[in-house]
């Protein structure tokens, strides 16, 4: 701090000087108390994009995440220092994200980041992350971040990936000699879903009879049923992310293609899933990281659900869940690690064998990946239902296992 | 590819074009009458699916919303041309193009302020749910009904327009209001009651596009750029050129789909970038100046 002051005032901007003198002046008034340093709160940066259309989504991250936050400070934080949770809106744009995640770590001086709920923002946020050395804990599905390229290790992924999601999936409804229609968002999401999709039909030995491709944000899907009809597949599965599905799913139902094919995706979006009528998702299965439901079998899912509950009024939701999740394990790293030393805590998070809401998870050593389960889950009919909340039944929960993931040779790790 | 296939998608096309003749509608209206380039025209569209949301919760019939949100709708229409817009009348078309933009703004805040950033469902009453088969392939009987509302509404517009007295005026009211006011006509309370009546149509398109996209603060902003599309393609301010571009654009989205679906959007501004090349006033439009 005083470094700062030592420096000739010539060639550095006015505001540079007053925000130096101020930085000097805070710095003296705090270094006789070296006690109250030790207390620093605990800061983590949490970018998501609140406004836009994963908004509904986006809320429910932020609401688990800081319920996350406060069940630790309840029980009187980490080393005795307090966690402050930064909530900042990156806009589901890859610049915003990577401008607010700078002035997290530049201005606000957070100890690690957790967030992003879209695959190119959170490839934004990574490479601020790694070029800084921070951690950040990655909660949004992508196949791409886990490849060497994009590895850092600071970063961590607690979300699914489409690779081990369309598995699950697959396995759950794809027969030898099925026929699989392929619709999807002609973007990363979809992509990354369809190519998972294609690889588990390869596997299962089902057949793609066609893979149709649709511009993100589309409203109007009627002009592609009638070549999904004529391509008469078993299954489709349709391969895009929040209202684009419940659009899509709508539309598909409204012209009658349940009534001859099984419709899957790869994940079952809660808060998509209530945006509609019971009877225009009924029947659909698709892959989750969390459903509530689950607490019938996991006793750390009634945990968190009865804590939530007791916050919040209401369940918990899917993309909710990694906020808590994502956060929970960040934060148990940091108390084993006895505070927030980077290196510490990242050996920690490696090491850490971790049950807050699902049942076990860890980090794969190679890439940073979560092990853990996947859900496959089934909607609904409306007379099936016994409350606004019990939206599906849970087909499968697929234990976690490192079989569900490219080996760490085919991401290109040295084996 | 069977003839089948490429029957079904023509239609499957009409019936695309069919609702985006009608959410081009109010757009072309207000612009070809009162010379008004609206911006808040998505964003309205966007509150005539809530309006219509809410009144069938209220009454629990989709008709009644049907009727009244797209009136109610309409009103505040009124409003705003009485309150904000007609202060502006005789400046540059900026200003109004700026008020409307933002506006439009205003709406999708105010709507996700009252019911929340979340979609919510809307379904089409039970009469309308399922499917017919149209001999070449099935198609949703609630698509059907858009398509004869779509034509009922223009048949009421064009008489309306060209075979009544007040069509007369709306008409001659738009080519020279300074003759009209001349000649001892309400030239301010006509354009009321024509932005009124755009707003309305607009409306009117979210009510039905309800029941077949979700209904949700952001539904409105490519609706917006699909009006622009259709009415620059069919002539700004063009009634049938309205009908013709929506028809148009929508049997081009359709035939992509069966080759590149990716490219249904582009496939939009391309034809609209080339009708702009060739014709810039548009299919129908008058020509700049005349």
């Amino acid at each position: 701090m005083t470094k700062r002051t030592d420096h000739p005032l010539s060639s550095v901007s006015r505001r540079t000087v007053l925000a130096g003198l101020g930085a000097a002046g805070v710095g003296l008034i705090a270094s006789p108390a070296l006690v109250r340093a030790q207390a620093e709160t605990i800061r983590i940066g949490f970018p998501t994009p609140l406004t836009g259309p994963f908004g509904a989504e986006a809320k429910d991250q932020v609401k688990s995440a800081e319920l996350a936050v406060k069940l630790v400070n309840d029980k009187g934080g980490i080393a005795g220092r307090k966690v402050e949770l930064l909530v900042r809106d990156d806009k589901l744009n890859a610049g915003e994200a990577a401008t607010r995640t700078l002035e997290l770590i530049e201005k606000d001086k957070v100890h690690a980041v957790v967030g992003a709920l879209s695959s190119a923002v959170q490839l934004a946020v990574n490479e601020v992350t790694r070029a800084r050395g921070v951690i950040y804990v990655s909660i949004s599905q992508s196949d791409t971040i886990n490849e060497v390229k994009d590895f850092s290790k600071y970063t961590f992924h607690e979300a699914l990936n489409p690779r081990m999601t369309t598995a699950a999936v697959a396995r759950a409804t794809f027969k030898k000699g099925s026929k699989v229609a392929l619709l999807g968002a002609d973007y990363a999401y979809g992509h990354e879903m369809i190519r998972g999709f294609k690889r588990a039909a390869g596997e299962l030995g089902a057949e793609i009879v066609g893979e149709i491709l649709h511009p993100f944000g589309a409203a109007d899907y009627s002009t592609l049923m009638p070549r999904i009809r004529a391509l008469k597949p078993d299954i489709l599965a349709i391969c895009n992310f929040g209202r684009d599905q419940a659009n899509s799913i709508k539309q598909a139902n409204d012209f009658g293609m349940k009534k001859q094919m099984q419709i899957v995706v790869p994940v079952l979006l809660h808060n998509q899933r209530i945006a509609v009528a019971p009877d225009v998702f009924e029947g659909i299965i698709g892959g989750a990281n969390y459903y509530w439901a689950l607490e019938s079998t996991i006793p750390s899912a009634k945990t968190f659900n009865d804590a939530y509950k007791a916050a919040y009024g209401s369940l918990p939701t899917d993309y909710g869940a990694y906020g808590f999740t994502g956060v929970s394990a960040l934060l148990l790293a940091m108390a084993k690690a006895g505070g927030t030393d980077t290196d510490k805590v990242v050996e920690a998070l490696q090491d850490l064998k971790y049950d807050v809401a699902k049942g076990p998870q860890y980090f794969r050593k190679c890439d940073h990946q979560s092990v853990q389960s996947v859900l496959v889950l089934k909607s609904k009919a409306k007379a099936d239902m016994k409350s606004e909340q019990d939206l599906f039944d849970i087909v499968e929960n697929v234990p976690g296992s490192e079989q569900m993931l490219r080996s760490c040779g085919e991401l290109g790790f040295p084996t | 590819m069977d003839l089948e296939l490429i029957l079904m998608q023509l239609f499957s096309g009409l019936a695309l074009g069919a609702i985006l003749v009608m959410v081009a509608l109010g757009l072309t209206i207000v612009f070809g009458m009162l010379g008004i380039v609206n911006f808040a025209h998505g964003a309205l569209f966007m509150v005539g699916a809530y309006a219509g949301l809410w009144v069938a919760a209220q009454t629990g019939s989709f008709w009644w919303a049907l009727i009244v949100a797209p009136l109610a709708v309409g009103v505040l229409g009124m409003l705003i041309e009485r309150f904000l817009i007609r202060p502006l009348y005789g400046r540059t078309p900026d200003d109004p193009l700026l008020l409307t933009f933002g506006l439009g703004y205003v709406l999708v805040e105010a709507v996700r302020i009252t019911f929340g950033t979340d979609g919510i469902p809307f379904s089409a009453p039970d009469a309308l749910q399922g499917v017919v088969d149209l001999g070449v392939g099935y198609f949703p009987i609630y698509r059907l009904f858009v398509m004869g509302v779509v034509a009922v509404i223009l048949l009421l517009l064009w008489v309306a327009l060209e075979k009544t007295r007040f069509g007369l005026i709306v008409r001659a009211g738009a080519r020279d209001p300074l003759i009209m006011k001349v000649l001892g006509v309400d030239v301010s309370r006509l354009w009321l009651l024509v932005f009124g009546l755009g707003v309305g149509l607009t409306a009117l398109g979210g009510v039905l596009a309800a029941p077949m996209r979700n209904v949700s603060p952001e539904m409105g902003t490519l609706v917006l750029a699909e009006a622009f599309v259709v009415t620059v393609i069919g002539g700004m301010g063009s009634l049938l050129g309205a009908v013709v571009a929506g028809l148009l654009v929508g049997v081009a989205v359709s035939m992509t789909a069966l080759f590149a679906p990716e490219m249904a959007t582009i496939v939009m501004f391309g034809l609209m970038a080339l009708i702009l090349l060739v014709r810039p006033q548009g299919l129908f439009g008058r020509p700049a100046g005349a």
